[in-house]
């Protein structure tokens, strides 16, 4: 009885989750997902050095920092994008993207450098 | 009276083994040496007087270059004598080049040259001057009958020259230098030959006689060797170290033979002098440069083919000097001239045989047999009383025609060191060990020096050792060798060397180890014993370990000397360091391919799934600009991040970190630009979008 009462309620809140989420403007779900993207490819490297080793061990850090800054940077970029937060009202989302687009270029420049 | 006469025999016998040295002619390895040391560089010798004096040395050793040589002077000797501003140096050394080579030439050549030399011998005042220009006139003579080269004023010349004489025969270069040389006497004296040569009229006789004592003034002045050479000093140092006794010796022979050539009347030079003269050019051997080889060279020339003028030296030299007994060696002598050339039907004689060390000589007065065939001169066997060891043998030569007396130099008696050496008997090796007290035998081993040992003894301090061992020479004498040690060496490395005293034929050592405790630092244990007997003379000379000592010593007292520490082995201190191997860490091991290759598509799958996503989202590019301006910087921004990330590949695979910035700063000016533009150009788009 409690157990499908559970159920239920997890049903119900993911339920909710979705439509919430459905309502989310496209521009957001794109850096969602792309967050989503970087964060796999972070996961499927650090499985790789488990399993293998982690030899070339700054290969494996700058792929790794790699995914991790530019899903961090995405992460910034979404809140600035957001129209929901009221603290970048006056920033417009060109400005946020030109950011993210500088930021990245100088992360991967470190990245390359330090990729040996 | 007699007594007096043996007293003098004495000394000269003890005079003349100083002088005991071996002269060698000329041989195959001064023909090695002079093809090695002329070798033209670059295709050509570097001046005319060094390529006169390469073929002036290939002439004599009779070394066959001319037609290669020639082919490669002969345009610079046309062009030097053709030149009318050459230096007379220049022309002087082109004519004894062409002199050797014959190249192409005609009078009209010489007889431009004649006269300008007859012009500069008028006007000339230094020493050099002279000889070049009277050289040169004498080489056109040589080589061209029908130009004019006598000189109308031949005393006046020859006055000129002689006032550069000084009182000791030697010469100035000129009037205006007061320095004499000896190298200019020489100089000097070939010039004057040039003169008399090329003289029109006989010159006055009284400036000859002056010559004369000229020329016996520069003997006096002659620097003697202890082995019987001897040379004429150069006082003078030019500026290259040029001179030096070999080319002032070899110019006053050169100097001597061409003057004594060109006057028909003899010089009286005593003939030992001009044999001294020859051992010295031979006692150098053969010289490492070129200037010294061809100044050897050319002076013994002279000396052999100077017409007999003066004397001809005659050469005794010993194939071998080393003379063995066991074998039974028979003592050869061969006579030469100093090039090496055969000499008259002459007899050898043994004379007198002195041993080294001791002042008696045997009167031996024995002929050597001449074998035509090897043109040696042999002694059968040697005397009786020769036995090991070193000798010196006086020789004298004998021609058999009285006429060539005058002609040839022999220097009388002519003393060759020479060893005699022979296998050495050695009996009765044995050593033992005593009791101290008694000198009962403890042990006592037998030993065969000629073959190997391995005795095992061992003594304690109160014992002794003993070493005997007796040397006999082929004929049964008493042998004394330069060297008898025994030397024992402890297991640390401390040795102790002791001299094995003889009595006639017996060898005896004796340690007695009570005395030595001290010595011996109070070591125990294992020594290591070793003998050396070995002479020059001794053909069977050995140092051989003869085994092994165990020797018990009391403790050492407290204030006893410590043994010294061992001296560094200099082999290992300056000798090559030990090779360093150098350890690289392994390279860690690589996963499988496959699995590699597996994880590159697993990580490719996330953008797969990006890419999908956005499909799903249904993502469009209805905001990208579409009119002309915006869309041509927007599709330059897009082209700008790629650029950028290709640049960031290229410096990952092969730029370097300055590089990269330098085009990354060019590329970031223009992706700023367009940038901007094309987000500026979004934001006023959507800004309209919201205010309609």
């Amino acid at each position: 009885m409690a157990r499908s009462s559970t159920a239920k309620d997890a049903q119900a809140l993911i339920q909710s989750l979705r439509s919430a989420y459905a309502a989310t403007p496209t521009n957001l779900k794109i850096i969602d997902l792309y967050i989503i993207f970087a964060v796999s490819t972070a996961l499927i490297q650090v499985v790789y050095m488990a399993l293998v080793g982690s030899f070339p061990f700054n290969s494996f850090l700058s792929g790794v920092l790699s995914c991790v800054g530019t899903a961090v940077l995405a992460v910034c970029l979404r809140i600035q994008v957001n129209k929901e937060n009221k603290e970048f009202k006056d920033l417009p989302p060109e400005r946020a993207f030109a950011d993210f687009v500088l930021c990245n270029l100088v992360l991967h420049l470190v990245i390359m450098n330090f990729l040996g | 009276m007699a007594r007096g006469l043996r007293f003098l025999v004495l000394i000269l016998s003890v005079a003349s083994i100083c002088d005991a040295a071996t002269f060698n002619p000329i041989s195959d390895s001064h023909r090695s040496a002079a093809l090695e040391l002329f070798t033209p560089t670059d295709g050509s010798l570097k001046s005319l007087e060094e390529t006169f004096e390469a073929l002036r040395t290939f002439e004599v050793l009779g070394i066959d270059k001319k037609s290669e040589i020639k082919g490669y002077t002969c345009p610079t000797v046309v062009d030097t004598l053709w030149s009318p501003s050459s230096a007379l140096k220049d022309l002087f050394q082109a004519l004894r080049v062409n002199g050797v080579l014959k190249c192409e030439l005609n009078d009209e050549v010489f007889a431009g040259i004649a006269s300008r030399l007859k012009d500069n011998v008028k006007d000339a005042n230094s020493l050099l001057d002279l000889h070049y220009s009277i050289g040169s006139l004498k080489l056109i003579k040589g080589q061209t009958a029908e130009v004019d080269v006598h000189l109308e004023d031949a005393d006046g010349i020859f006055r000129a020259i002689k006032a550069l004489s000084q009182s000791d025969g030697r010469w100035r270069f000129s009037s205006n230098n007061p320095e004499s040389s000896t190298y200019a006497a020489g100089i000097a004296l070939e010039t004057l030959a040039g003169v008399v040569a090329l003289a029109s009229h006989d010159i006055d006789q009284s400036l000859m006689d002056t010559l004369k004592q000229d020329i016996l003034k520069l003997f006096d002045g002659i620097e003697r060797y202890d082995d019987g050479s001897c040379y004429f000093d150069e006082k003078l140092v030019d500026a290259q170290g040029n001179w030096g006794p070999v080319s002032a010796s070899s110019s006053i022979v050169r100097g001597l033979t061409s003057f004594a050539t060109s006057t028909p009347e003899s010089l009286n030079l005593p003939g030992d002098r001009v044999l001294c003269l020859a051992k010295f050019f031979l006692g150098i051997g053969v010289p490492g440069n070129f200037k010294d080889l061809y100044h050897q060279i050319d002076a013994l020339a002279s000396l052999e083919n100077n017409r007999q003028v003066i004397s001809i030296p005659l050469i005794l030299s010993l194939p071998s000097s080393v003379l063995s007994v066991t074998r039974k060696d028979q003592l050869k002598v061969r006579v030469n001239t100093v090039l090496g050339s055969a000499v008259p039907p002459l007899s050898v004689k043994l004379m007198q045989i002195f041993t080294s060390g001791s002042k008696d000589a045997s009167i031996i007065d024995q002929e050597l047999k001449f074998d035509p065939e090897t043109k040696l001169h042999v002694l059968d066997a040697l005397p009786e009383n020769v036995d090991v060891g070193k000798y010196i043998f006086t020789f004298e030569i004998l021609l058999h025609d009285p006429e060539h007396k005058k002609i040839y130099a022999t220097g009388g008696r002519t003393k060759v060191s020479v060893y005699v050496t022979g296998v050495v008997n050695i009996d009765q090796a044995e050593i033992a060990i005593l009791d101290s007290d008694l000198g009962n035998v403890e042990t006592k081993k037998r030993l065969d020096l000629t073959g190997e040992n391995t005795i095992a003894l061992s003594a304690n301090h109160l014992q002794k050792l003993r070493l005997t061992f007796q040397l006999t020479t082929p004929f049964g004498r008493a042998f004394k060798p330069h060297q008898a040690f025994l030397r024992l060496r402890h297991e640390n490395g401390v040795e102790h060397i002791f001299l094995v005293r003889s009595s006639g034929k017996n060898f005896e050592i004796t340690l007695d180890f009570l005395g030595l405790v001290e010595k011996f630092f109070y070591l125990s244990g294992g020594y290591d014993i070793q003998l050396t007997v070995g002479d020059s003379v001794m053909e069977n000379s050995f140092l051989q370990p003869l085994g092994y000592l165990d020797l018990d010593l009391p403790d050492a007292p407290e204030k006893a000397a410590r043994p010294p520490p061992q001296p560094v082995d200099f082999s290992s201190k300056y000798g090559p360091r030990a090779e360093i191997t150098h350890i690289f860490r392994s390279p860690d091991k690589r996963p499988p391919t496959e699995l590699s290759f597996a994880f590159l598509g697993l990580v490719l799958l996330p953008l797969g799934g990006f890419l999908i996503g956005l499909l799903l989202l249904r993502v469009n590019l209805r905001n990208f600009p579409s009119s002309t301006l915006p869309a041509f910087f927007a599709i330059s921004f897009h082209i700008g991040i790629a650029a950028v990330l290709s640049l960031y590949v290229v410096f990952w695979l092969k730029l370097d970190l300055f590089t990269t910035l330098k085009a990354l700063g060019i590329l970031g000016i223009s992706l700023m630009f367009t940038g901007h533009r094309t987000l500026s150009h979004l934001a006023s788009t959507s800004a309209k979008l919201k205010s309609a």
